[in-house]
């Protein structure tokens, strides 16, 4: 859905797992942003009805980038920034209670 | 943390980087808490990386995107106490302000709060707007200004407004292959501004700047199709393309893999709404704005607002509201007398009566028509949260719903995660059509706190500030 313009080497980057894949992203870059340079098309599925969305403002305002960061589900992901080693996963239909640490 | 400020600004923008500079300048004891990591807002987002960094993705984004390096610089000169990444969930009438940070949540006190909080774009709510592959124009410019991506395969950039030629300007200079720009400007609506034409030649450099985007549109051959109406985005999973009406009627199809759509901004009054603010309705623009005085100050006295987040202005009138908002604050705090907050003033209100001379003719050339919620079809979704159809809530009114808060207990619509962000002012209007009275009547959803998404967990874990009250059982 989206590229970058330009490389980033892993020395300038930072690393972070989405879905089981390592992206390398340049600092700064939010989680959604990262999500879609990894080359996910959707980010989760609704709890309604289970149908794909992907993130829509990239500025905290419609939630539909919820996903799960370091093990904590309905995390905003356009908000949050990409820290070494970060475990994202895509959210599937309603988040479960007690999933959180 | 320090939690007794005699300000706390909410938000980075250009607004809140002003008020703040201007505070603190004043002698009083200032915090900023903003929401993204670095300061700038949405117009100068990541000016300082881009800045430092990526000096390529500079020159395409212009000299008044540079010009938010200026305030940054001022602010970040100021050694002003400032906490990026921080959320906050609530305000009450007394300046206490509930926020987190780094998965913490706390309470701050402030003698006076100035909320820079900002615009949004307006939602779109057409056929397929919830489908991965469209994202607002607005932005897919936040991903190009933060990380340098731009949109992959064929793109479609539908709506009206000046960022609509911006961002496809932006884009297209920046590889992406944009495949066309859907307007829905007509020439009607080109005649009916040219009445504004006048006082908008006091800012004519706005003007000239937007027959300049036009301008290169048309040299790069992106073809800009006008007074398109009934736009739909087409695809099952995701956007395959767009389909829409042109003047003469005529239903045309084009494939695209990126769909952005914008249909202006609007004020984000989600923290003005949470204190139960004075708002009225902009007859043109069709969006809620907080009630003020001349300072910004609202119903609410504690609360003062600057920026978008009081009605659409732009950035440049931004950074006069958000001094005008600190001078005033500072006479109500005791730190300078009305006469000097006056002197002060005057500059500062000549320069916010240039840079609104626009608006007039903007506002009524660039009318939101992408969405027009009484013609919205039925099985097309308003709230993307609860996926609330438009027929779902005609429904709920033929059953007798009258306004946005009945409207939850019918149907959930408003009530998900983004609080209404996305749907209450195409709910309050698809109302209001329903019902053929005012919108204004109707109302909006009564805004509560938690406004951002807190834990139990932080809640439980924050620090009391004054001892419990006795257990009225107890005694």
């Amino acid at each position: 859905m989206f590229r970058a313009r330009h490389d980033t080497p892993p020395e300038d980057g930072v690393t972070v797992t989405i879905d089981g894949h390592d992206v390398t992203v340049p600092p700064d870059t939010s989680v959604a942003a990262a999500a879609l340079l990894a080359g996910l098309d959707h980010v989760r599925t609704t709890p309604v009805s289970g149908t794909p969305r992907a993130p829509y403002c990239m500025m905290g305002i419609c939630f539909d980038c919820l996903m799960e960061i370091d093990g904590v589900p309905n995390r905003q992901a356009c908000l949050e920034i990409v820290r070494p080693g970060m475990t994202v996963r895509r959210q599937d239909g309603a988040r479960s209670l007690g999933a959180a640490p | 943390m320090k939690t007794e400020w005699d300000v706390v600004v909410i938000g980075a923008g250009p607004a809140g980087l002003t008020a703040a500079t201007e505070a603190a300048g004043l002698g009083l004891d200032t915090l900023v808490v903003d929401e993204q990591p670095a300061p700038g807002g949405q117009i100068y987002r990541s000016v300082e990386a881009v800045h430092t960094r990526r000096t390529k993705d500079a020159a395409l984004l212009g000299p008044d995107y540079g010009h938010g390096l200026d305030l940054v610089r001022r602010f970040r000169d100021a050694n002003i106490p400032y906490w990026p990444e921080t959320g906050v969930w609530q305000v009450t009438e007394d300046g206490e302000l509930g926020i987190t940070r780094a998965g913490e949540a706390g309470l701050l006190k402030a003698r006076r709060i100035i909320a820079a909080a900002g615009a949004q774009e307006r939602p779109v709510p057409i056929p397929g707007w919830t489908l991965p592959g469209v994202m607002g124009a607005g932005g897919a410019q936040v991903l190009f200004k933060s990380a340098g991506m731009i949109p992959r395969g064929r793109t479609v950039i539908a709506g009206t407004g000046p960022l609509v030629l911006l961002v496809a300007g932006q884009l297209s200079d920046a590889g992406a292959e944009i495949a066309a720009v859907l307007d829905t400007v007509t020439q009607a609506d080109y005649h009916m501004a040219a009445g504004h034409l006048f006082s908008a030649l006091k800012a004519s450099d706005y003007v000239l700047k937007g027959l300049a985007m036009m301008v290169k549109l048309r040299r790069r051959g992106i073809p800009v199709h006008a007074g398109v109406r009934a736009v739909s985005v087409t695809g099952s999973d995701r956007a395959a393309g767009v389909a829409y009406t042109d003047p003469k009627g005529t239903t045309h199809s084009l494939a695209a893999d990126t769909v952005l759509l914008h249909d202006g901004v609007v004020p984000s009054t989600q923290l003005t709404r949470q204190l139960d603010c004075t708002h009225g309705w902009h007859h043109t623009q069709r969006y809620w704005y907080p009630v003020t005085d001349a300072w910004g100050t609202t119903s609410c006295e504690t609360l003062a607002v600057a920026g978008d987040c009081a009605g659409i202005t732009g950035a440049k009138a931004a950074e006069a509201s958000g001094r005008l908002a600190a001078l005033d604050t500072a006479t109500r705090l005791g730190r300078l007398s009305a006469v000097n907050r006056e002197r002060r003033a005057m500059a500062l209100l000549a320069f916010q009566r240039r840079h609104t001379a626009v608006r007039p003719l903007l506002d009524q050339l660039y009318q939101p028509r992408l969405s027009l919620p009484a013609g919205t079809p039925d099985d097309t979704i308003l709230c993307r949260c609860e996926e609330v159809t438009a027929g779902a809530i005609r429904a709920a009114v033929a059953d007798g719903c009258l306004g946005p808060n009945q409207l939850k207990a019918f149907t959930r619509c408003g009530m998900g995660p983004c609080q209404g962000r996305m749907c209450g002012l195409s709910v309050a209007e698809l109302i209001a059509a329903e019902r053929r009275v005012p919108v204004m009547q109707v109302g909006y959803y009564r805004i509560r706190p938690p406004i951002k998404p807190v834990t139990l967990g932080a809640l439980a874990a924050m620090a009391p500030t004054a001892p419990a009250p006795p257990d009225p059982l107890d005694t």
